[in-house]
C-alpha cells in the first residue's frame, strides 16, 4: 500500500485538493483531502479490506457510503479519545486521524479467529441457545470468555471520556429531516412562509443525493441550484441549517432527539468547545425527507471485499473522484443501478458487465452498453469469487440456465430502495408494502409528523421536489404563517423499473446482515424450527440487532422467511422500529451531568465556615454537610467524634440542621390540615409550643416526622427530615389541593429562608444568653421544654427559637435568617469560646440520637409502624388522617411485629454492625428463623462501648434476653443483649432541665 | 412529553412529577376497612383513556388532573385539581 493515492481520480469531487491531509489507518501512513469521508480516503489509496466480520472474521470491505453501514466500522482516534464501532463511511477525514481496523488478532490481514469459519456450523442461528448450554458451569468459565474473544465489535477506551458534551432545547414551526432535494423544497416553500424552521443534516455536506447523482432543476445544474438555494435559505433569519446533525427519534408531543457532532471532524474539539451537542428540538410539525437506503441482493460471496451498493460506488466516484474499483460490473434488478454505470463511464472508467435481473433493459442502456463495449447479462449473479484483495471472478446464472463468468475488480449491487421509515414509525407505527417499488413505505406517521420524498416510495428527483415543496408549505401555513411561498422547484422524473430479486440460491455463505453474520441459510434454518414470526426471527438469529439496526439487511430478512414460508412480504410483516436512528454516545445523554456536576450540590449557610474549621463533609442527597470537625493530633474520625459528642454532654456545641424541611403552614385551617396529615393532634398545641409529629402513608406505614411549631393562631412552622423535604410539600400539596381542597390553608416551602442551628449541652443557656436579647427569658419557667417563639438578637435579628432536643441534652434549635447563617456560626464560636464550645457533626449527632434511642432514617424504612418505632401511644383515635384505616390492618397490628428494640454487645468490647441479623440464641441461622436485624449502630463515648438500634420480633418483650448476631456479608456471630433503646438519661430529666 | 399547564402554560415533562390515577376517591373518614383498600391500592389497567395525577413541581406546585391516552400518549385536558392555584378571596 502506498500513499499516493492510486484511486483517485485527477479531477471532479467535492474534495479539496489544495487541502491535503495525512491520517493512520492500522499504523500505516496514507494521504486523503479535505472533504474525504475516512471511507473515501480509503478507497482513493486502494484499500478495499477495512474489517474482519462479528462471527466468522470474514474479510470485509466498505459497503455503503453513508450511516447505515454495517461492515466498515473502526476504532477511531487513540487513548482516552478511542471510540469503537465507528463508521469509516460518515467518519471526516482531518490531519492526523488514527483508525485501527476491528475484530482482528494479530493483524487484519492475517487473522486467526477466522478458523472461526472452519467451526462454522456451531454458530449458525440460534447458537448462544443450543451450544453453550451444558454443563451450566463451563457457560462463565470457559464458553462465554472464549466468545467473547472470537466474536464482538471493538473496544471501548477503558478510560474517562476527557471531552465535553452538551444539551440543549429549540423550539420551531417546521422540523426538517434530511437536505436532498425534498428536504430543502420543503424549506424553501416553510421559510418563504415565514415559519420557523430548523433543517437537520446528518452529513457534513448539504445537499444529499444531489452531491452523488446531479440532474436538471429549474434548468440549472444541480450543484447551481444547491448552491443558490442554500445561499436564500441562509439569507432568511428564521431558518437555521444543522448539518452533521442526525435527527434520531421522536417522543411525545412533537419532542424530537438530535445529534450534533459540533466538532468529531477535529483531533479534538477546540478549548471551551464540546465533542457533540444533544438537541431536544420542539417542533409543531415536521417533514422527514430522509431518504431511501438501498438494498443488497443475498448471494454467495456477497460479502467478498470490492462488492459495494450501487449508489455508494457512484458516490465515491462522483463526490469523492476516488474509485473502488476499475473495472467494475454492475448486478442491479431495477433502472437506478445502471446510473452507476453511467457515472463510472463518464468518470473514464471500464465496465466489465452488467447483470440485469429484469427481463428487458432500455434502449438507450442497450446503446451505452455497445458503446462502452461491455455485455449485458440477463439473470443474476450466483457467486463471486475472490478474498482479502477484494473481487476477482463473478459467476452468473442466465436466465435461460447458462453459466457465464466476469472478471472485475469490483461489483455494483443494488436491489432497490427501502425508504427510511424509522422516524415515521417509532411510535410504533407499521409502514405498508408498496408493490410498485417493492419497498415499506409509512402508513401514517406520529402526529405533525409527514414524510415527503424517497422517504415517502416517490424516488423521482422531479416528485422529491414537489413533495417537499408541498409539504413544507403546509407545514408552514398549519403553524400560522401566511407568507407567499412562490414556486415550486421543478425537475424531471426519472424512469424506475424494479423486478424483485432478494436472494440467489446457492451453495455457501450469503450474507443477510453483514454486522451480525447472519446468513440465507440462518433465517431458513430458523423457520425450520419454528421461529417463524419476524420478532422471534429477530431474536434467534440476531438479525437486525446490530448497531446498523439491520438498516441494509432487514428487508431482505423478511423477504427470505416470507419465500420459505410461502406468504408475502407485507403479511410476514416489520418488527417494531425503535429509536435511535444512529448510535448515540452515553456522554451526549448524560451532557455536563457528569463527575462534579453529575447533580447540584446544596452548600449549608454555615457550609464556608465548616469548610475553614477543616469539617469533613459527607454527601446527604444534593447536601454537603459537615461529618466532623478534626483536630490536630486526632487518630482517626471516632476520636474526633468522641471528642465532639463528650463536648456537647459535658459542656455546649452546636451544629448546623438547616438541612432539615422546613414548611410554614398558614391560615384558620391550619391546624386541622396538620391533624389530617399527623397521626397526633396539633389543633390543640398551645401558640408557643412545639410537638414532635409522625405522618403515615395513606397504607398505613410511616412516611416522615418531624418537630412542628405553633407560632400563631393561624400559623404553624413545620419541619421534615432532610431525606423527604421535597416530598413532605408534595405530599402536603396533594392533601391540601386533591384531598382537602375545602380546607382554608396555604403551604410555603421555607427551607432555604432560614438557617437552623441545634445548640446543645448543660452549657447551652449560657452561650445563648451571649447571643440573644437580653429582655428574653431564657428561663425553665420563661422558656420551658418544647417551648417555640420568636426571639430577638442582640443587634436585633429576629429568630426563631424551638426548645427541643436530638442529643437528649438541654438544648434549643435557633434559626435566622439564611443570610446569617454564617454570621451566626462564627458568633457562637465567639461568644462561646470562653465556654469552651465545640462545633459537631452529623456523625457525633447520629451517636447522640441513637445512644438516646432516637428512630432515625434506618428505622423509618418504609416497612415500619408507628407502634414498631415504640410511638403506637402517640396515635389519635378520635380523628381522620392519612393512613389511620389502613394502619388498623391485621398484619400492620400483629404481636409478633419487629419492633424498635436497643441492642448491645455482651462482649462489651466487641464492635457492632448494621445490617446484622438476630437470631434466638443456640440456634442455626436461616430464613425461618430471622427475628430482625440491628438498623443502627454507633460507639458510644458516654457509655465506653458499642451500642445499637434494632428492628426484633417481639422486642420490647424481650428486654434482657440473650440472642445471636449473625453477620454473613463480614463472617461475624456474636451475642448480643436486647435492651431499652433509651441508653442515655431514660427519664429525660436533663432535657428538661 | 409535554403539559400545558392551566396556570404556567406548555411545559416540557422534567417540570412534571407523576402520581398516578386519578379516579380513585378518598373515602370519608368512618369508611370500611375494605372502602379503604379498594381506594389505597385497586387501580384499572387502562388501554385508552385515563385521568391521572400530575404535580408542577417545577413551576407552581399545582396538582392537575391530565387526561391521557395509555395507547397514544395524547393529552386530551389538563386541569387544576380542586384546591390548586391561589384560593379564591370570599365574595
Ligand atoms: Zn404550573
Amino acid at each position: 500500500m502506498t500513499s499516493s493515492q492510486s484511486h483517485r481520480l485527477t479531477s471532479g469531487g467535492l474534495i479539496d485538493r489544495s487541502a491535503p491531509l495525512n491520517f493512520r489507518f492500522d499504523g500505516k501512513t496514507f494521504s486523503g483531502f479535505q472533504g474525504d469521508t475516512l471511507a473515501s480516503a480509503l478507497i482513493a489509496n486502494g484499500v478495499k479490506l477495512v474489517g474482519r466480520s462479528f462471527k466468522y472474521h470474514r474479510p470485509r470491505g466498505i459497503l455503503t457510503a453513508g450511516s447505515e453501514e454495517p461492515n466498515a466500522l473502526v476504532e477511531l482516534r487513540t487513548g482516552a479519545r478511542r471510540e469503537p464501532n465507528t463508521k469509516a463511511t460518515t467518519a471526516e477525514l482531518y490531519e492526523g486521524l488514527e483508525a485501527t481496523s476491528q475484530n482482528r488478532w494479530p493483524s487484519l490481514r492475517h487473522d486467526v479467529m477466522s478458523v472461526n469459519q472452519l467451526f462454522a456450523p456451531i454458530f449458525v442461528a440460534g447458537f448462544y441457545y443450543k451450544t453453550f448450554m451444558w454443563p451450566a458451569k463451563f457457560w462463565e468459565a470457559i464458553y462465554e470468555p472464549a466468545i467473547r474473544r472470537a466474536a464482538g465489535l471493538g473496544r471501548a477506551a477503558g478510560v474517562a471520556d476527557p471531552d465535553h458534551y452538551d444539551k440543549a432545547w429549540a423550539h420551531c414551526d417546521v422540523l426538517i429531516a434530511g437536505s436532498g432535494p425534498a428536504g430543502l423544497a420543503a424549506a424553501l416553500a416553510a421559510g418563504r412562509s415565514g415559519a420557523r424552521v430548523i433543517l437537520c443534516e446528518e452529513d457534513f455536506s448539504l445537499g444529499g443525493r444531489l452531491l452523488s447523482d446531479g440532474g436538471t432543476i429549474d434548468g440549472l445544474p444541480a450543484a447551481e441550484w444547491l448552491l443558490r438555494t442554500l445561499a436564500e435559505l441562509e439569507a432568511m433569519p428564521d431558518v437555521r441549517i444543522m448539518a452533521r446533525t442526525t435527527l434520531f427519534g421522536v417522543y411525545d408531543g412533537g419532542t424530537y432527539g438530535a445529534i450534533e457532532r459540533v466538532n468529531d471532524h477535529l483531533p479534538s474539539p477546540p478549548e471551551h468547545q464540546v465533542r457533540q451537542r444533544l438537541w431536544r428540538i420542539v417542533a409543531r410539525r415536521c417533514v422527514v425527507a430522509a431518504g431511501a437506503i438501498e438494498r443488497p441482493i443475498v448471494f454467495v460471496g456477497n460479502d467478498t471485499p470490492g462488492v459495494m451498493m450501487a449508489s455508494a460506488m457512484r458516490t465515491y466516484v462522483a463526490r469523492y473522484a476516488a474509485t473502488p474499483a476499475k473495472r467494475m460490473a454492475l448486478f442491479t434488478n431495477n433502472e437506478d443501478g445502471w446510473r452507476t454505470v453511467e457515472t463510472a463511464l463518464s468518470a473514464g472508467l471500464q465496465i466489465a458487465a452488467v447483470i440485469d435481473a429484469r427481463p428487458d433493459v432500455s434502449p438507450a442502456h442497450r446503446s451505452l452498453a455497445s458503446k462502452g463495449g461491455f455485455p449485458v447479462l440477463h439473470g443474476s449473479v450466483s457467486s463471486v469469487d475472490g478474498g482479502k484483495d477484494g473481487v476477482r471472478k463473478i459467476a452468473v446464472s442466465l436466465t435461460g440456465g447458462a453459466r457465464a463468468e466476469v472478471e472485475a475488480d469490483g461489483l455494483a449491487v443494488s436491489g432497490g430502495w427501502n425508504p427510511a421509515v424509522g422516524l415515521t414509525s417509532y411510535h410504533r407505527g407499521r409502514p405498508k408494502w408498496l408493490d410498485n417499488i417493492a419497498a415499506f413505505v409509512p402508513d401514517g406517521a406520529p402526529p405533525g409528523m409527514v414524510a415527503v420524498g424517497a422517504a415517502n416510495g416517490a424516488f423521482g428527483l422531479g416528485a422529491c421536489l414537489a413533495d417537499g415543496f408541498a409539504a413544507g408549505g403546509a407545514a408552514a401555513h398549519d403553524t400560522g404563517n401566511s407568507g407567499k411561498a412562490g414556486a415550486a422547484p421543478v425537475a424531471e422524473d426519472e424512469a424506475f423499473s424494479l423486478t424483485p430479486l432478494w436472494h440467489v440460491a446457492g451453495k455457501g455463505k450469503a450474507f443477510v446482515d453483514y454486522q451480525h453474520d447472519v446468513t440465507a441459510s440462518d433465517i431458513e434454518l430458523a423457520q425450520r424450527e419454528g421461529f417463524e414470526s419476524v420478532e422471534h426471527l429477530k431474536r434467534y438469529t440476531t438479525l437486525g440487532m446490530a448497531t446498523d439496526q439491520g438498516k441494509t439487511s432487514n428487508v431482505a430478512g423478511l423477504a427470505i422467511m416470507a419465500a420459505v414460508t410461502g406468504r408475502s412480504i407485507p403479511e410476514t410483516g416489520t418488527t417494531i422500529y425503535r429509536p435511535p436512528y444512529v448510535p448515540v454516545a452515553i456522554g451526549a445523554f448524560a451532557g455536563h451531568h457528569r463527575d462534579e456536576t453529575f447533580h447540584a450540590t446544596r452548600l449549608t449557610p454555615s457550609h464556608h465556615w465548616a469548610a475553614e474549621q477543616g469539617a469533613v463533609f459527607v454527601d446527604t442527597g444534593l447536601w454537603k454537610r459537615a461529618q466532623w470537625y478534626p483536630r490536630a493530633g486526632e487518630k482517626d474520625w471516632l476520636e474526633s467524634v468522641t471528642r465532639e459528642v463528650k463536648a456537647v454532654r459535658g459542656g455546649v456545641g452546636f451544629c448546623d440542621v438547616s438541612t432539615l424541611g422546613k414548611i410554614d403552614v398558614h391560615g384558620p385551617d391550619a391546624g386541622a390540615f396538620l391533624d389530617r396529615v399527623y397521626i397526633n393532634t396539633f389543633s390543640n398545641l398551645a401558640v408557643g409550643k412545639a410537638r414532635y409529629g409522625l405522618m403515615l402513608r395513606e397504607d398505613g406505614i410511616v412516611y416522615d416526622d418531624g418537630t412542628t411549631s405553633r407560632l400563631a393562631e393561624d400559623h404553624y412552622f413545620l419541619t421534615t427530615t432532610t431525606a423527604k423535604a421535597g416530598l413532605v410539600m408534595q405530599h402536603l400539596e396533594f392533601c391540601r389541593q386533591v384531598l382537602f381542597p375545602e380546607l382554608d390553608v396555604q403551604l410555603t416551602s421555607v427551607s432555604d429562608q432560614w438557617a437552623q442551628f441545634s445548640i446543645a449541652g448543660p452549657k447551652t443557656r449560657d452561650l445563648l444568653k451571649e447571643i440573644v436579647d437580653p429582655a428574653e427569658d431564657l428561663s425553665n419557667d420563661g422558656f420551658p421544654f418544647m417551648g417555640a417563639r420568636e426571639v430577638r438578637l442582640r443587634g436585633g435579628i429576629k429568630a426563631r427559637l424551638f426548645r427541643i432536643s436530638f442529643s437528649g441534652e438541654m438544648a434549643f434549635e435557633i434559626s435566622v435568617p439564611a443570610r446569617f447563617g454564617e454570621a451566626m456560626a462564627r458568633n457562637l464560636m465567639l461568644a462561646g469560646a470562653p465556654l469552651g464550645v465545640t462545633p459537631y457533626g452529623t456523625e457525633a449527632l447520629g451517636v447522640m440520637r441513637v445512644e438516646k434511642g432516637h428512630i432515625a432514617g434506618p428505622e423509618l424504612s418504609g416497612t415500619t409502624t408507628a407502634a414498631d418505632l415504640g410511638l403506637g401511644k402517640i396515635m389519635s383515635t378520635k380523628k381522620d388522617f392519612i393512613g389511620r384505616v389502613m394502619a388498623g390492618r391485621e398484619a400492620l397490628v400483629a404481636p409478633n411485629r419487629q419492633v424498635v428494640v436497643g441492642i448491645k454487645p455482651v462482649d462489651k468490647a466487641r464492635r457492632l454492625r448494621s445490617g446484622a441479623h438476630i437470631i434466638p440464641k443456640g440456634q442455626t441461622p436461616g430464613p425461618g428463623n430471622d427475628q430482625g436485624y440491628v438498623t443502627s449502630v454507633c460507639f458510644s463515648p458516654t457509655l465506653s462501648q458499642w451500642i445499637g438500634l434494632g428492628l426484633v420480633e417481639r422486642g420490647r418483650e424481650r428486654i434482657g434476653e440473650i440472642v445471636h448476631a449473625h453477620d454473613p456479608l463480614r463472617g461475624e456471630d456474636y451475642d448480643v443483649e436486647l435492651c431499652n433503646p433509651v441508653f442515655y438519661d431514660p427519664d429525660g430529666g436533663r432535657q428538661r432541665g | 412529553m409535554r403539559i400545558v399547564c392551566p396556570f404556567c402554560g406548555e411545559r416540557e415533562l422534567g417540570e412534571f412529577t407523576y402520581l398516578g390515577d386519578a379516579k380513585p376517591v378518598r373515602p370519608a373518614a368512618g369508611a370500611s376497612e375494605d372502602e379503604v383498600f379498594d381506594y389505597v391500592y385497586l387501580r384499572d389497567n387502562v388501554a385508552g383513556e385515563t385521568s391521572e395525577y400530575w404535580y408542577h413541581g417545577g413551576g407552581c406546585r399545582s396538582w392537575l388532573k391530565v387526561a391521557r391516552n395509555t395507547l397514544t400518549h395524547e393529552i386530551s385536558s389538563v386541569e387544576p385539581a380542586a384546591g390548586a392555584g391561589a384560593r379564591q378571596p370570599a365574595k
